[in-house]
């Protein structure tokens, strides 16, 4: 009953979907409130039933009903009740409803808190809101059913992928899905301004809360994904440039971008064409993210061609909405106006140059991830892009984005002193000068770039103070003066600062970790110790243990730091009966920002058992500074003019026009 | 979000398993042949996985791929010789960092010939503004005189 239930209510939020796709762009169209309202209704029961079939799927899975053929294939009855949740989105099916689900979600966030939007451009952002949904809706209901049933029911499921029986499993996918759908947001203000041929600096105060939401759930999720990657997978990698973390990158970058150059429209009202075009190209690279992973175009071209029916649907989807939104751009933004003028140095210029930088290094990921589809589709060659090729290309387009990153903030607008700023900044070149010439005492010459990329990073850290420091009279004014100017100081200000620093730290984090990791791959007899890095491991013998599905070997490790035990480390090897598959458990310690990180490898005849054993200076600081970023956008998600139902003073709500009033 | 590469491939048999690449036996008694074999190892794909280099892939082919490569350097092979090698048994598809020729072309100057484009594009349409405000006609004196009144 339950997953007729479940796919009945997915057939409604499609039916809905329809109605909401045409009534309130017919509204818009005449001027009709009726028709144009019936938009924010729909979206709040799209929700509600898309809402009601996740929650049948999830309840198929909880109650292991293996007469669903999705639950047989991936949830096994003995398994942890968490992993029966998060399995219902670690297959192709599920995943797909978590996504619309998260789609509906912010389609009925839109209805709901859009009271402060104008009737059209609401009416025009839910319908094409519900076009991508519909599309979507009809995906799953054609090619990606997850209710279908087998007659005879097994007795037992096929288990989830072992690698995914992890906590990572129910934190990064929904994270990432909110980041990559929430640019849909983006996306459907940008048509429907395309649409109405009226965009101002409003539009992109309007656009800029969810654009700022999405962009700090992706942050999020990639790093979660990524230190999920790091422990789970047993190498201690944390970003391997597969296609598939390429897919999640791009649209963080265009996001990026999108966020940096709405700044210039809200404020100054230029750079609106190039806005409106990040906007649909964040999106559009979610959705060919979706396509990557999900047609399986990945594995090889020929998977693809042989089995298209999934991979042919999206394609579809993808060339109506990048075709149809890249072309309403063309036709329609001419009709936008030109905004004001700025110098090449100023804010905005800084902004540009932002984009600029930003735009290529996508474009890079964007190249380097499908030139090998493209040419062995064209020519039949097979050509491999690796991390090597990123590396060497997409690495130094972010030298001049950092070394610009102070500089930005400090900048004034329209026409900026680019010496001044500069001295400004004296004291953060100092620091960032003074940790190249430490860097270079304490580790020698050896490797010359690294110092470079510390000293880097703590220009950064210190650049990014430097306006926080000057607005609030730190070192200049009374304490309780400072301590009235901080809290007095817009928090899109703080924003600013602490995403900075964060991108900083997370700089300083791969350097170290790259640079100074050290490595041990040795054979190891319980009595034996290794030591790395001035720590010393003894290996103190071996365990067998039986988990809820699976069975493990542990080995019992004593860290030692200076001959004072500091730590107990047990890698182990997992073994699942249901696929026949094993993973291995990596050993973490932390010491500060640091990790050892120990994993285990064959048992071999002699008893003996191979480890592999890391030292990861300050690696915690790669995803510590992605959250740091994250933060920043929460502090400017929460500044007053975007703030979601905020008061308005009453003299600024009188002194400005109703459409500057903030989004809601 | 490897994990997420294996989400994509559950219907496949190219689950890249997690696990051990390197084994202590493979490791050779030189130190600076071994950091070589290493640096090498991370430029060469194992092509049977999923985008992965023969140093972070526990696949038989992976392996045999890195013994070959340090019983190559172990004969003296120079970086570039191994290299070679490796692409006239494997193809060009073993490198994880294609060599720039036509096929590859694109590949490799795109990305430049954005960043070119773009700053081009840039410096033209600021020629083009400051061009626009200079072609504003200066006021005239009746104008300047009633500006200045305005401003007593």
């Amino acid at each position: 009953m339950m997953p007729e239930l479940g796919h009945y209510a997915l057939v409604l939020a499609l039916a809905l979907g329809i109605v909401q796709a045409v009534a309130p762009l017919l509204g818009a169209l005449q001027r009709d409130t009726a028709l144009m309202r019936l938009g924010t209704s729909t979206a709040v029961m799209q929700f509600v039933f898309v809402g009601a079939s996740f929650a049948a799927l999830t309840v198929c899975y909880v109650t292991s009903d293996f007469s669903v053929v999705n639950v047989f294939e991936n949830s096994h009855s003995a398994m942890p009740l968490i992993y029966k949740f998060t399995s219902v989105w670690g297959n192709h099916e599920g995943s797909m409803l978590l996504w619309v689900l998260i789609l509906a979600m912010f389609g009925a966030s839109v209805a709901a808190f859009g009271g402060n939007l104008p009737a059209t451009l609401k009416a025009n952002v839910l319908a094409v809101q519900s076009w991508i949904a519909c599309t979507f809706y009809l995906f799953i209901l054609l090619t990606s059913n997850p209710f279908l049933r087998v007659a005879q029911p097994p007795f037992e499921g096929r288990d989830l992928n072992p690698i995914l029986q992890d906590i990572g499993l129910a934190v990064h996918p929904p994270l990432l899905y909110l980041g990559y759908v929430g640019f849909s947001i983006s996306f459907s203000f940008a048509i429907a301004a395309l649409i109405e041929g009226r965009i101002d600096a409003a539009w992109a105060r309007w656009v800029r809360p969810w654009t700022l939401a999405a962009w700090m759930f992706l942050t999020v999720g990639i790093a979660m994904g990524s230190y999920w990657a790091y422990y789970e997978l047993g190498w201690g990698g944390y970003w391997f440039w597969d296609p598939v973390e390429n897919a999640s990158l791009m649209p963080w970058i265009a996001g990026t971008a999108l966020l940096h150059s709405a700044v210039v429209m809200e404020k100054r009202n230029a750079l609106k064409i190039w806005t409106v075009l990040l906007a649909i190209l964040a999106f559009s690279l979610s959705l060919i993210g979706t396509f990557l992973v999900r047609s399986g175009v990945l594995t090889s071209v020929h998977t693809f061609a042989s089995d298209p029916s999934r991979g042919v649907f999206i394609l579809m989807i993808l060339i109506f909405f990048i075709g149809g939104g890249l072309a309403l751009f063309a036709w329609r933004a001419p009709l936008l106006k030109q905004g004001g003028l700025f110098s090449p140095v100023s804010r905005e210029g800084a902004l540009v140059f932002n984009n600029l930088f930003l735009t290529t290094a996508c474009l890079t990921v964007f190249v380097g991830t499908l030139y090998p589809l493209a040419l062995e589709a064209v020519t039949g060659e097979k050509i491999s892009v690796g991390a090597p090729f990123f590396n060497l290309t997409f690495g130094p387009l972010f030298i001049p984005l950092l070394l610009a990153m102070p500089f930005g903030p400090l900048l004034a607008w329209k026409r900026g002193d680019i010496l001044g700023v500069a001295q400004r900044l004296m004291a953060a070149f100092a620091i960032g000068l003074v940790a190249i010439a430490v860097s270079f005492a304490l580790m020698g010459v050896s490797s010359v770039l690294a110092p470079f990329g510390i000293g880097l990073a703590f220009y950064v850290m210190a650049g990014s103070l430097v306006d926080l420091v000057e607005r609030s009279g730190l070192f200049r004014m009374p304490f309780a003066t400072v301590r009235a100017r901080t809290a007095g100081l817009p928090r899109s200000v703080w924003g600013t600062a602490v995403a900075h620093f964060g991108m900083a730290v997370t700089l300083l984090g791969i350097v170290c970790a790259t640079t100074w990791g050290e490595e041990r791959i040795v054979a190891l007899k319980q009595g034996q110790s290794v030591s790395l890095s001035g720590y010393e491991l003894s290996f103190d013998g071996m365990t067998q243990r039986t988990g809820p599905n699976f069975r493990e070997l542990a080995a019992k490790f004593t860290a030692r730091s200076g001959g004072v035990a500091i730590g107990v480390m047990e890698p182990s090897k997992r073994s699942f009966s249901a696929r026949n598959s094993s993973t291995s458990e990596a050993a973490l310690l932390t010491r500060g920002f640091s990790q050892l990180y120990l994993s285990l490898g064959d048992v071999n005849e002699d008893g003996s058992v191979a480890v592999r054993l890391y030292h990861k200076p300050l690696v915690l600081l790669i995803w510590l500074g992605s959250l740091v970023m994250a933060l920043g956008g929460a502090l400017s998600l929460s500044d007053r003019r975007l703030r979601v139902g905020a008061p308005k003073p009453a003299k600024k709500s009188v002194s400005k026009p109703s459409t500057l009033q903030p989004a809601e | 979000m490897r994990i997420a590469a294996v989400l994509a491939l559950l219907a496949t048999l190219l689950l890249p398993q997690s696990g051990f690449a390197v084994t202590p036996d493979e490791i050779l008694k030189d130190p600076v042949l071994e950091q070589r074999a290493r640096v090498l190892s991370q430029e060469l794909r194992c092509m049977v996985c999923q985008n992965q280099s023969i140093d972070d892939s526990d696949a038989p082919l992976a392996k045999d791929l890195r013994m070959l490569v340090r019983e190559r350097l172990v004969k003296g092979d120079s970086d570039k010789q191994v290299l070679d090698y490796l692409v006239s048994r494997y193809g060009a598809f073993v490198l994880l960092k294609p060599p720039l020729e036509i096929s590859t072309l694109l590949l490799w100057g795109l990305p430049p010939l954005a960043l070119l484009a773009g700053i081009v594009t840039l410096l033209a349409m600021a020629r083009r503004r400051k061009a626009v405000v200079l072609d504003t006609p200066a006021l005239s004196s009746d104008e300047q005189r009633r500006m200045r009144k305005l401003a007593e």
